[in-house]
């Protein structure tokens, strides 16, 4: 075991607590929008990507963060933001659409902004990683020692804004760590028909910097990858590509009927559940009592629940304040 | 203004440059990043000396990879830097509109005000050189339609360096678009409107302040940048005849000065809007609309509107020279327009 025993306490915690985050996420989105699903009605409208089963990508780079380093996470951003250190309920207030939400309900599920831990997320395939370039660029210029993560879905690293990021931050050796997180699936296209290699983390040299790629949706693996690329990124030297397998259990959005998959693919990916994993290894090696495990688990939920009950209470914005927040005065 | 032998005249690019130059030694978390703003200088001069004077590190030359550069400085605006990225040419816009339309004109509004994003934007507008289709176009519509950018677009040297010190200093993403013609640069055919006098100590003009360039009694003509001049041009020769028009240099279109506009026709009662961007959903229709709204009964003919005719531009000098608005043809609308 090289994980800590506190890091991986706080990735099992922080797992569990996105796991139950998104599952509630699905009955919360799930409200008022059936028997015949509207897309628009419920307490949560409009698009909801869920990131059941994408816990070890967040928390395995995560881990190694500060509240001054950048993450840009995509259109799938809850467990990102959520190991990131996001207000959890101004982030849950936000996806509700309400007054207290970080956007004071003008950006939704993905449009979530924290400065205060320097997190942002954005509905554009790929759009977010040039941001993490130019987070590194200010941190580089500033002096200071913060990193950058992007973190995009496999089908972004076909998109253009994804090459000319890696080729800036390579040409610049910019602190910047660019993350695929590969569940396998653009939407209902699977990896091989939209991509010319294998795998993504080869890409890298066509850009002269190191790529690596993490297989079984591992988080140890990948904290230990991720170690490497923050470090090096710290120290001046330069950019990583990191390729993570994945696994998503939920649909690319909730409502989708995944006619591209079968029925018990999710079933069978299921079998190597990360947060189980984690758990009986805790147990096995001694790190955490069963007592300690359920303490964790228990936070965890309850931080949830509190999250969810502080979005609903919060007020809905008055139509009036649609007005305001264009420009900065 | 009379110019005396004390007053200073710089070119249009040398206005741009000494503002960011200025806003540079002011302030360190300005820089510079583009294609060719290093030791060249930007391809029409609007970091000229800035390399020399400031080095590598906060005058970048980019790769061609506009989705990349303008969204660092997107991200490193975010980070309480104040970058300004040059888009050499406003036609290279679809490499990159994703980064500018998407995130750079929303992300403060999306984050609910959370993230400021004190940026500029400049680029190179306007055509009249036979650089055909696509380098050619102002498109100020294009980006003045979207909301969250301010878009300044200054006509003469001492606008451009007011109104880009206070693009950097504003907290907002500024489009400042500055016209090839203007730059006064050696390689284009001179005009004076690409020389003026500039003050050397540092100062602002505010962004969202139409200017009236030229008083007159009879008729109103709005445009901006090189509309303003031949604006003029066709006043002389008006005033000739007796006719004195009002020219109204709009300077920014967003924020939009309305009230100078209104003011001025409700002045004048007759109003002709000139653009050198398309004809349709553009900037004069854009005024024509506002006016009818707030000033109709005050008009005493119908609004005429003078714009590219709805073609790319072209590239053959004949045919560029008959879709572009120039003095001649403003000096025919007017005049039908003030004896209608």
């Amino acid at each position: 075991m090289t994980v800590p025993a506190d890091k991986l306490k706080w990735m099992y915690e922080t797992m569990v607590k996105i796991r139950r985050y998104e599952e509630a996420m699905v009955d919360a989105y799930g409200e008022g929008k059936y028997p015949v699903f509207n897309i628009g009605a419920g307490p949560v409208p409009g698009e909801m990507h869920l990131a059941a089963g994408q816990e070890p990508v967040a928390v395995g780079v995560c881990a190694h963060l500060r509240p001054d380093d950048t993450v840009t996470a995509p259109h799938r951003p809850h467990h990102h933001a959520i190991a990131k250190g996001v207000n959890l309920q101004r982030m849950t207030a936000e996806i509700f659409g309400k007054v207290d939400g970080l956007g004071k309900g003008k950006g939704g599920h993905m449009h979530l902004f924290d400065p205060e831990v320097k997190f942002s997320c954005g509905g554009i395939v790929a759009a977010g990683v040039p941001h993490a370039v130019g987070a590194a660029l200010a941190s580089t210029m500033q002096g200071r020692d913060s990193v950058a993560v992007a973190f995009i879905g496999e089908g972004a690293a076909n998109a253009g804004a994804f090459h000319e990021s890696l080729n800036l931050a390579a040409l610049w050796k910019l602190p910047v760590i660019v993350v695929i997180e590969d569940n396998a699936y653009g939407i209902s296209v699977p990896k091989p028909a939209s991509t010319a290699v294998p795998t993504n983390e080869v890409r890298a040299s066509a850009y002269g910097i190191p790529g690596m790629r993490v297989v079984g949706n591992d988080p140890v693996a990948l904290y230990q990858v991720a170690q490497e690329a923050v470090d090096r990124a710290r120290r001046g030297g330069g950019p990583t590509l990191i390729e993570v397998e994945t696994d998503r259990y939920l649909g690319h959005f909730q409502g989708d009927p995944e006619v591209y998959r079968d029925k018990d693919e999710v079933e069978h990916l299921r079998q190597r559940d990360a947060i189980q994993i984690v758990r009986q290894q805790m147990v096995t090696e001694g790190m955490a009592t069963e007592e300690e495990l359920q303490a964790m688990e228990r936070r965890a939920y309850q931080e949830v629940e509190e999250a969810y009950a502080f979005a609903r209470q919060s007020p809905d914005p008055v139509g009036e304040s649609a007005l305001v927040d264009v420009f900065a005065l | 203004m009379p110019v005396t032998s004390t007053q200073r005249m710089l070119t249009g690019n040398k206005a741009v440059a000494e503002a960011i130059a200025q806003e540079m030694e002011r302030d360190p978390k300005v820089f510079v990043m583009g294609e060719d703003v290093g030791r060249y200088g930007g391809i029409f001069g609007a970091t000229e000396g800035l390399f020399q004077r400031f080095g590598g590190e906060r005058v970048r030359d980019t790769p061609i990879s506009e989705t990349g550069f303008i969204g660092a400085a997107i991200g490193a605006a975010a980070e309480g830097m104040r970058p300004i990225a040059e888009l050499m040419f406003v036609d290279f816009f679809g490499v990159c509109m994703d980064q500018i339309y998407n995130h750079m004109a929303k992300i403060h509004y999306m984050s609910g005000g959370n993230v400021r994003l004190p940026m500029v934007l400049m680029t190179a507008v306007g055509g009249g050189y036979s650089d055909a289709a696509q380098h050619s176009q102002t498109l100020y519509a294009t980006f003045a339609h979207m909301p969250g950018l301010k878009v300044a677009a200054p006509a003469t040297p001492y606008d451009l360096k007011g109104m880009m010190m206070s693009a950097i200093r504003d907290d907002n993403p500024v489009l400042l678009m500055f016209h090839k013609q203007l730059q006064g640069l050696g390689w284009m055919a001179p005009i004076d409107a690409s020389v003026g006098v500039v003050p050397e100590e540092p100062y602002t003009v505010p962004l969202g302040q139409a200017k009236i360039v030229r008083e007159g009694r009879d008729l109103t003509i709005v445009g901006l940048q090189m509309t303003v001049h031949w604006a003029l041009a066709a006043a002389t020769r008006l005033a000739e005849e007796g006719i004195e028009a009002e020219v109204v240099d709009l300077r920014s279109l967003v924020p939009l000065d309305k009230q100078t506009v209104v003011n001025s026709v409700r002045k004048t009662h007759r109003l002709l809007v000139v653009d050198e961007d398309y004809l349709s959903y553009g900037m004069t229709a854009e005024i024509a609309a506002m006016v009818a709204e707030q000033a109709l009964y005050d008009l005493d003919a119908p609004i005429r509107r003078l714009a590219v005719p709805d073609v790319p531009i072209p590239y053959s000098h004949n045919l560029e020279k008959f879709v572009l608005p120039n003095p001649e043809k403003i000096y025919e609308q007017a005049k039908e327009l003030a004896e209608q």
